[in-house]
């Protein structure tokens, strides 16, 4: 795939961006609302602890550059975190203003400011801090990966990254809905990080590279390999024409014009993968958009910012249903069958689970079926390094991402199970600096 | 309503809002305008010899988005000819016969000229005069304003020349940029003032243009020092107004200037003994139509505080202000954190810290920097809604988060109270240390120190 022909030309008409951009003008007035909190809350909140009032300030004193720079220390993709980050339950989520009835300082448009001026003026980077010696492969080139690569770069160390998709990003590239973030923001950020020096290698590990011949190659490697495909739903009907999963759907729109989505689309799930689903299939153009989630609307995963958003796309969404069946017709499907649910008492997890209701099923007629339930593991290649898997997800030392065998570290959605880029970047940072006391163990104690 | 008519020295307007001389009091068009707004009294923009002016003239300093928090000032005084002014005076005052309009002169320093300006302005209507001793840029390198401000002997001289020809009161107004201000003050009673305006601008050099390196205002890659107002010079403005009020020696009405934007600055200048106040950078800011609440606001005021006319509380804070040595020493008071009101910015506690006495504390951190260390050291995750326990993002702020005040430390010093972006969460109590009032001066004549 040709990175300069994303992103495709209908979608900046289709997908207006979500959130505008601040000018210069409002980015300094909302810069100094920020109240300079000492040890401030949205620092801690934020899982790369950005020093947000500091970054805050050099806007307001008109030190992009500074600003810019003090984001990327923290968070090496600032960029896409500013687009994509949930900030009402994270940085904006703790600004003190709220509690005195005050709107939260705007962080993310503000972080957006400071990072659109920086790559705009051409994403100048400093040299590397130290001079490291030491190889590390980074397993996935999605925002767990970078982060990592790109902390260890910057100490000097030499630091490949193997993805096995044309282009590298992970999500960021292919899976984030896109009035997020567009896929030549993503692309912005990978060269940015190329430029510091690390290497990118499109080979599917296990397949053209083995984890042995890498072991051989690199000093330590760190997998970020995230999840895979949509977990499928297990009913009949699931591999008619017209029934794409939620995270295909979206590649899928994002990098190429030809997708017809009919005039009535069922999504399957309430996450937020879900409603960008959801959402997307709205502005490419069917009239109905049904979400269907086994549970309530008070059980529903997503963010409420992103339930809020959808309800004013013009999805409309449907509680405690679980299909049953796709109902296909000449090898299309035309109609869900759902079957009512009630919700039992909690259980090991504390969530409570749906049960169908004998005779309650409905058909809901439709074009396109979109299942978007959770992702599937693809950990299982790592078992054979005596690598501790949990429920398909790597077992690691937290505050370092040490897997249990001492040679690999990993972090993102393949050790928490699938949360924001936010999580994945400090997980790869972290990793990395553990990496790196353990390559010099004697720097990292002063 | 309370009563807002004012007399300055034999003055008579319907309220104490003057605008100053300046731009907005170029044109008889304009005095119009403003006196259909609500302004009691205009002094005319300084009438003297036409002049001709650079471009640009203005410069601001903006302050956190603010715009124009101070403002500062390179055009000299009228460029319109002198009949013309008088002229359109004569209109004015036939048209408003109830405002005041003051003229403000300047010309050389000889006798003739002071006498022949005074009367014409007179035969025009004026209700005043006001000499511009003050200026403090241009005219002043021409032996004019500031020139004739900055030493007492040429302010009576000349403040003489013009009371042996004035028929109505005549005001001097005053610069700033002086050593002592009383001096000049009472060279111009002694020259037989009938009052003063002060304070003129302040000399200045309101900001450099970090890509040219040049000052502001720009002329032509060049710029000279202005004169500085706006909000920005309240304060000092309210001390030397303060100085020349409780001057035993001077005791002439004093028309205040410097900062004021509303009816709140009109009320601080007259408590400390004001007549009325002048206007300008707030009505070049926004327009003639600030005067609306400065009358509203002012009014309310008054009627709150049963004030039926100006005369009621005009001095009333001047003798609540006194010298150091005359504070009481055993007065104590303290800071106290309302935990209810606190929303933890723990700006109180960096303050304190790094500014102040090291008295306001985060439970289980012995300094600034422990605390930093401990947030960067925690885990932080997205929470997932509905999947992961509420964290502290939900509901007040965080115990942890709240300081206290160490109050067997604490100086009473109010910076904390200064900083606290939430009013009423930090108060300064009184604390009764049961000793007797005390001043240094009475302390050190006892043998203490």
């Amino acid at each position: 795939m040709n990175a300069t022909a994303l992103p495709i030309p209908e979608n900046l008409e289709r997908f207006p961006e979500l959130h505008r951009a601040l000018d210069a003008q409002a980015a300094i007035a909302e810069a100094n609302r920020c109240l300079f909190c000492f040890d401030a809350p949205c620092t801690a909140a934020c899982p790369t602890h950005i020093e947000v009032p500091r970054f805050i300030k050099k806007i307001a004193t008109g030190n992009l550059r500074g600003a810019a720079k003090t984001i990327l220390d923290a968070n090496v993709l600032g960029l896409s975190c500013s687009r994509v980050c949930p900030v009402d339950v994270l940085c904006e989520g703790t600004c003190v203003m709220s509690r005195y009835n005050k709107k939260p300082v705007e962080i993310g448009r503000l972080q957006r400011y400071a990072m659109d001026h920086y790559y705009a003026g051409g994403a100048r980077i400093s040299e590397a801090r130290a001079r490291g010696s030491g190889r590390v492969a980074c397993i996935g080139g999605g925002p767990a990966s970078l982060a990592c690569a790109a902390e260890l770069r910057r100490n000097g160390y030499a630091v490949t990254v193997f993805d096995n998709r044309p282009l590298p990003g992970g999500l960021n590239t292919y899976g984030v809905a896109e009035y997020k973030l567009r896929p030549s923001d993503s692309l912005r950020e990978i060269e940015m990080i190329r430029g510091m020096g690390v290497e990118f290698r499109q080979a599917a590990v296990g397949a053209e590279i083995s984890l042995e011949e890498m072991e051989r190659e690199f000093d330590f490697i760190f997998a970020g390999v995230g999840l895979g495909a949509i977990e499928r739903l297990g009913i009949p009907g699931e591999d008619l024409g017209g029934v794409i999963d939620a995270l295909r759907f979206i590649a899928r729109y994002k990098t190429s014009g030809d997708l017809a989505v009919g005039r009535r689309v069922i999504v399957i799930g309430g996450g937020n993968t879900a409603i960008d689903a959801a959402n997307a299939a709205r502005r490419l153009g069917a009239e109905e958009v049904h979400v269907f989630y086994r549970r309530g609307e008070l059980e529903m995963p997503a963010f409420d910012s992103e339930y809020d958003h959808s309800k004013v796309e013009g999805v409309r969404f449907h509680w405690l249903a679980q299909p049953v069946e796709i109902v296909g017709r000449d090898g299309r499907a035309v109609a869900v069958k759902f079957a009512m649910t009630r919700l039992g008492e909690p259980d090991a997890t504390g969530r409570r689970w749906p049960e169908a209701i004998a005779g309650s099923e409905f058909e809901q007629p439709c074009e396109m079926v979109i299942p978007a339930l959770g992702q599937s593991r693809v950990t299982e290649i790592l078992r054979s390094r005596g690598i501790e898997l949990k429920g398909g997800l790597i077992v690691v030392e937290r505050a370092s991402g040490r897997t249990s065998n001492p040679k690999y570290y990993a972090g993102g959605d393949c050790v928490n199970g699938g949360r924001e880029v936010v999580d994945a970047v400090a997980d790869g940072k972290r990793a990395a600096r553990a990496i790196i006391a353990s390559m010099k163990p004697e720097a990292m104690r002063g | 309503m309370a009563d807002l008519s004012t007399n300055f020295a034999g003055i008579r307007c319907p309220n104490p809002f003057w605008l100053a001389s300046g731009p907005p009091t170029n044109s008889g068009e304009q005095v119009m305008r403003a006196f259909d707004a609500g302004w009691g009294g205009a002094v005319w923009k300084t009438i003297g010899e036409p002049i001709v002016n650079t471009s640009s003239r203005y410069a601001s300093v903006d302050w956190n988005g603010h715009r124009m928090m101070g403002f500062s000032n390179i055009e000299l005084i009228s460029d319109r000819p002198i009949e013309t002014n008088l002229r359109e005076i004569a209109e004015v005052k036939k048209r408003y016969p109830k405002h005041a309009v003051i003229a403000s002169l300047m010309v050389e320093s000889k006798r003739e000229a002071w006498h022949e300006i005074v009367k014409r302005a007179e035969d025009a209507g004026s209700d005043g005069l006001e000499l511009n001793f003050g200026c403090p840029h241009g005219m002043s390198e021409r032996g004019m304003g500031s020139a004739v401000g900055q030493v007492p002997d040429y302010t009576c001289m000349i403040t003489e020349w013009a009371k042996e020809a004035a028929r109505t009161p005549v005001l001097v107004k005053l610069t700033p940029n002086v050593t002592d201000i009383r001096v000049v003050a009472r060279a111009a009673k002694r020259g037989g003032a009938d009052g003063l305006s002060a304070i003129n601008t302040i000399n200045s050099i309101t900001g450099i243009d970090l890509d040219t390196f040049t000052p502001r205002p720009n002329v032509g890659g060049l710029s000279a020092h202005g004169g500085y107002c706006g909000p920005a010079v309240k304060p000092i403005a309210l001390h030397l107004v303060q100085q020349i009020a409780a001057d035993a020696e001077v005791g002439i009405p004093i028309s205040g200037i410097g900062g004021v934007a509303t009816w709140r600055e009109a009320a601080e200048f007259m408590l400390l003994g004001c007549t009325s106040v002048q206007v300008c950078t707030a009505a070049m800011h926004y327009g003639y139509r600030i005067v609306e609440d400065m009358i509203d606001g002012l009014s309310n005021w008054m009627d709150e505080k049963e004030f039926a006319t100006v005369e009621d509380f005009r001095g009333l804070t001047l003798a609540k202000i006194t010298e150091w040595k005359n504070l009481d020493l055993n007065y104590r008071i303290l800071a106290r954190i309302n935990r209810e009101k606190c929303i933890g910015c723990d700006l109180c506690y960096i303050a304190c810290w790094d500014g102040a006495h090291q008295c306001i504390h985060l439970d289980g951190h012995a300094k600034p920097a422990e605390v930093e260390a401990a947030s960067r050291a925690r885990i932080a995750v997205t929470p997932i809604a509905k999947l992961d326990a509420p964290g502290e993002t939900s509901g007040g702020t965080p115990t942890a988060r709240v300081p206290r005040v160490d109050e067997a430390e604490c100086v009473g010093c109010n910076l904390c109270w200064l900083v606290c972006p939430v009013p009423g969460c930090i108060t300064m109590e009184r604390v009764d240390t049961e000793l007797p009032r005390e001043s240094w001066e009475e302390r050190t004549a006892a043998g203490g120190r």
